[in-house]
């Protein structure tokens, strides 16, 4: 990406393009962005009334460029996205190519006022706003061919990237258009499609990412080469909050290659010829480490402070009826206390960024999820105003939420003005696993009253764990000591029970918590849905019916939850030593609900097949989805069955995949994929097929063995 | 003390530590950032390349190790994305974050090889080394046995080039998705 498109001054902007592409740029004001630039000018810029904030270029070669603001991290954003801008603009989608934007307080998400990518949020923030975007430049391209031809531009159409005349015959490509098309005022209201008339918008287009991530070009921030760029890697205290004591560099200096060995902020940097050598340096260090107060920390302390807090009454985050009254009269009581550990989000790129670090400027290039945090961090290092430092955004290898921190960023900047070069850090998978922001670990007390006919009269769940929001947006962001993606997937239960209580202890404790794909209904959708299959039992009723009753007020619970008990053949016969289990979860507005098939052998628990049924609003892009359901499936299992992190003495005790292992291809089960039709506004898929996963594996292990299994991951003595 | 091999078909020479690993010189010597670092203990397979044909972990390869050897990385598999291993994965669309499909078109590349026409678990068996934290694996699957028909050439090609063809249907996976 061009520096030079970060001012967004309008004149600029039309005359340097894209990269310094030749061609023209047809820029765009988006609607709808005007109140999220005017209250989010953070370096005191005055906004500018005459600023873009998207473009759709269009080349004299016929080349369109559609500038996107996400992150591509595997959730096939760039390919949505562009969809919706074609979708309007009627162009060749073969001539479709992508640039990433830098980053700008025009770019601001809503959601979360600031430029970044998560919740699942992309699709849904950008269904109208890209739409109107390739509108837009549709428009102008025919108001352009109309004046040349000097015909009225309602007698014009366009189609497969050219305007057409049709009464004399005559065809323009937008290519040819694109520079009168730039002197056309833009249309202040483009009337949108009637979803009757799409012809991207629900098809299942393939990735635009797909041939450069087959052949080794899709550049990841790994990837960056800057001439004369040093690598760096840095050790970092292994007990979180601990500190540089002191230390001795003169072996790794001795090593051949070792450039230059200091403290940062976070640890000790040791920068070299290459990352290799960098990496040999780090383990010649002798570092003393004050390891702070955190050094006795562990899974027992920790989890003892959980069940210590439940013991009182928590904030309050959700409150109807009476529910001490009913659990007193009920006719059964069910409790229980489930609980889930920390997990690090191991994306397959460790951490990693290049920065260069100038007296006038700063220039970073990252795989980044959050492109405003890595400008201030990179601003801030620099000492210089915020719009003097440009944000390249790589691909992404893998986000999952850790990549919204700047932790990597810091490092690179610190190391880049050291060494006044630019400079490249690089984290060791060892780094990644034990300093990452961790899904935190959770704890609930939750109970229900059943009523004689078995259904519940009350509910029940009082949750401790460490606040997200307290790591990543600071104490001031938790109000009254409730933090929502704490409670989330829980707290909203969509079951028809009158009496409930939801209440939170916020545990403050020193492992570094952030957003783990799917958040807080990670960790909560396992318990309410496990929780739900034990009411069924209890109730002596089938866990399909017992919930389907019990949402007879929700109808997109309702479809997912009967299209995958009946593409999963739930309660159809099966292969013996086969067993089924089900659950149902909202998550970022998208419904989902999953039918597994398991058996148990001596290896631990088999998947054999999933069934996904999912309603995301309107559909975007149905291969991309199933794309996002199966690998929120995956994501899953390996919560459910493979490692956790886990603390002693104020460290994590993973380390690499040896320790901390990922689900691989032979454990991986068949999926299918449904898709309720839905004419709502579409919402994301990121993330909402992962938290139906853990619960329906341990309802289905409860149905093989009659053991309800109340913590992950499952572990082989839960088996027998 | 120099190391000489052959890269990608070309004779190469690098002179660097004879302990350093094969990936890191790709990378950081070579700037050949296409083999990507994951875990440094052959644990993932993101590193994976052919040495002499074999699908080698290059992170834990010392490049002195691959004097004399014929080393081929991601960027030597074919000049125009045309081996049929890259050309299933086209069709099938097979890489979300991508940042893992190097290993796996490499190891996938030495299995069809050797083996023409894999059963599934020869196919498990290859690729349980290479870790896709996006969950590819079905398609991974899938993929494997479209570019052992595109290899044996009897197949008509749905798409060379995912993005080239005139049709509608190279532009869309076949199978719409969704079920």
């Amino acid at each position: 990406m061009s520096a030079q498109t970060n001012g967004l001054d309008r004149r600029n902007f039309l005359k340097t393009g894209i990269a310094g592409a030749a061609g023209l740029v047809i820029g765009f004001y988006l609607p709808g962005r005007r109140e999220v630039l005017a209250a989010s000018r953070l370096d005191g810029s005055p906004a500018t009334p005459d600023v873009l904030n998207a473009f759709i270029q269009v080349a004299p070669d016929d080349n369109i460029t559609i500038l996107i603001a996400k992150s591509e991290m595997g959730q096939g954003v760039v390919t949505s996205l562009s969809m919706l801008a074609a979708e309007e603009l009627e162009c060749d989608w073969r001539k479709v190519r992508i640039e990433f934007a830098p980053a700008a307080v025009v770019y601001f998400d809503p959601a979360f006022h600031m430029q970044g990518t998560g919740g699942s949020q992309s699709v849904n923030s950008a269904w109208k706003p890209m739409r109107e975007a390739g509108a837009t430049a549709r428009v102008m391209l025919i108001t352009a061919a109309a004046q040349k031809w000097g015909v009225d531009p309602s007698e014009c159409h366009a189609e497969d990237g050219a305007v057409i005349h049709a009464a004399t015959k005559r065809r323009a490509s937008y290519g040819s258009l694109a520079e009168a098309a730039a002197k056309v005022a833009p249309p202040q209201n483009v009337a949108l499609k009637d979803p009757s008339q799409f012809k991207v918008v629900g098809k299942p287009f393939k990735r635009l990412d797909t041939p450069i991530k087959t052949n080794g070009k899709a550049g990841f921030g790994i990837d960056v080469r800057q001439p004369g760029m040093v690598h760096a890697s840095v050790e970092h205290c292994p007990v979180f909050g601990g500190k540089v004591a002191s230390f001795d560099a003169t072996k790794a200096k001795a090593i051949p290659g070792v450039k230059d060995v200091f403290q940062i902020s976070d640890g000790i940097a040791v920068v070299a010829d290459n990352t290799w050598t960098a990496f040999q340096g780090r383990k010649a260090l002798d570092v003393q480490w004050d390891e702070g107060p955190n050094a006795s920390a562990s899974n027992e302390t920790i989890f003892k402070s959980f069940a210590d807090a439940c013991e009182t009454p928590g904030v309050v985050s959700r409150k109807e009826g009476d529910t001490h009254s009913a659990l007193g009269s009920a006719s059964q009581k069910i409790e229980a206390v489930y609980q889930a550990p920390y997990q690090a989000h191991a994306t397959m790129e460790p951490m990693n960024c290049t920065a260069y670090i100038q007296a006038d400027r700063a220039d970073v290039w990252a795989p980044t999820q959050f492109q405003t945090p890595s400008q201030m961090t990179a601003a801030k290092i620099a000492g210089i105003a915020q719009d003097k430092a440009f944000v390249h955004t790589t691909y992404l290898g893998g986000g999952f939420g850790r990549r919204g921190w700047s932790d990597f960023v810091t490092e690179a900047c610190e190391i880049s003005k050291h060494m006044n070069a630019p400079a490249q850090v690089t984290w060791k998978r060892e780094d990644d696993t034990q300093h990452d922001y961790y899904r935190p670990a959770s704890y609930v007390k939750i109970a229900a009253a059943l009523g004689p006919d078995g259904m519940p009269t009350a509910f029940t769940a009082r949750v401790a764990c460490d606040s997200i929001s307290r790591w990543f947006f600071g104490p001031d962001a938790v109000k009254n000591g409730m933090d929502s993606s704490s409670v989330e997937g829980i707290s909203d239960t969509p079951y028809d029970i009158p009496n409930i209580l939801v209440d939170y202890h916020m545990v403050e404790g020193p492992i570094p918590m952030g957003f783990w794909r799917s958040v807080g209904a990670s960790q909560n959708g396992f318990f309410l849905e496990s929780f739900m299959d034990e009411l069924a039992a209890a109730a002596k009723k089938d866990p399909y019916e017992y919930r389907k009753a019990l949402l007879s007020k929700k109808p997109r619970h309702l479809g997912v939850l009967n299209l995958a008990a009946e593409k999963g053949e739930w309660g159809k016969p099966l292969p013996k030593g086969h067993y089924r289990g089900i659950a149902v979860l909202e998550a970022f507005s998208t419904y989902v609900a999953e039918v597994v098939e398991i058996s148990l052998d001596k290896d631990g628990v088999k998947v054999h097949h999933v069934t996904v049924a999912l309603d995301c609003g309107r559909v975007v892009n149905p291969n991309i989805i199933r794309q996002q359901a199966v690998s929120a499936v995956v994501f899953g299992l390996t919560q459910t069955l493979k490692g956790e992190i886990t603390i002693d003495k104020g460290r994590v005790q993973q380390a690499n995949f040896d320790t901390y292992d990922m689900l691989r291809m032979n454990e991986m089960p068949t999926v299918d994929v449904y898709i309720v039709p839905s004419d709502e506004t579409p919402t994301g898929m990121g993330e909402p097929a992962v938290p139906p996963l853990a619960p329906a594996i341990c309802n289905a292990i409860f149905a093989a063995t009659g053991k309800r299994i109340r913590h992950m991951p499952v572990k082989p003595e839960d088996l027998t | 003390m120099a190391t000489h091999f052959i890269l990608n078909g070309r004779p190469k020479t690098v002179d660097v530590d004879p302990n350093m690993p094969l990936l890191w010189v790709l990378r950081d010597t070579l700037n050949m950032t296409g083999t990507k670092f994951g875990c440094g203990m052959a644990l993932c397979g993101a590193c994976t390349v052919h040495i002499d044909g074999e699908a080698t972990r290059s992170c834990i390869t010392p490049i002195s190790s691959v004097s004399g050897k014929k080393v081929t990385t991601i960027e030597g598999l074919s000049a125009t994305d045309s081996h049929p291993v890259q050309r299933a994965w086209i069709e099938v669309d097979v890489p979300q974050c991508g940042y893992c499909q190097s290993g796996q078109i490499m190891t996938a590349s030495a299995l069809l090889a050797k083996t023409p026409r894999p059963t599934d678990a020869e196919i498990t068996d290859a690729m349980a080394g290479n870790i896709c934290r996006c969950g590819t694996y079905d398609r991974i699957r899938k993929a494997i046995h479209r570019a052992a028909e595109l290899q044996a050439g009897g197949a008509k090609s749905a798409n060379a080039d995912g993005r080239s063809e005139l049709v509608a249907s190279a532009m869309m996976v076949s199978n719409g998705g969704a079920e």
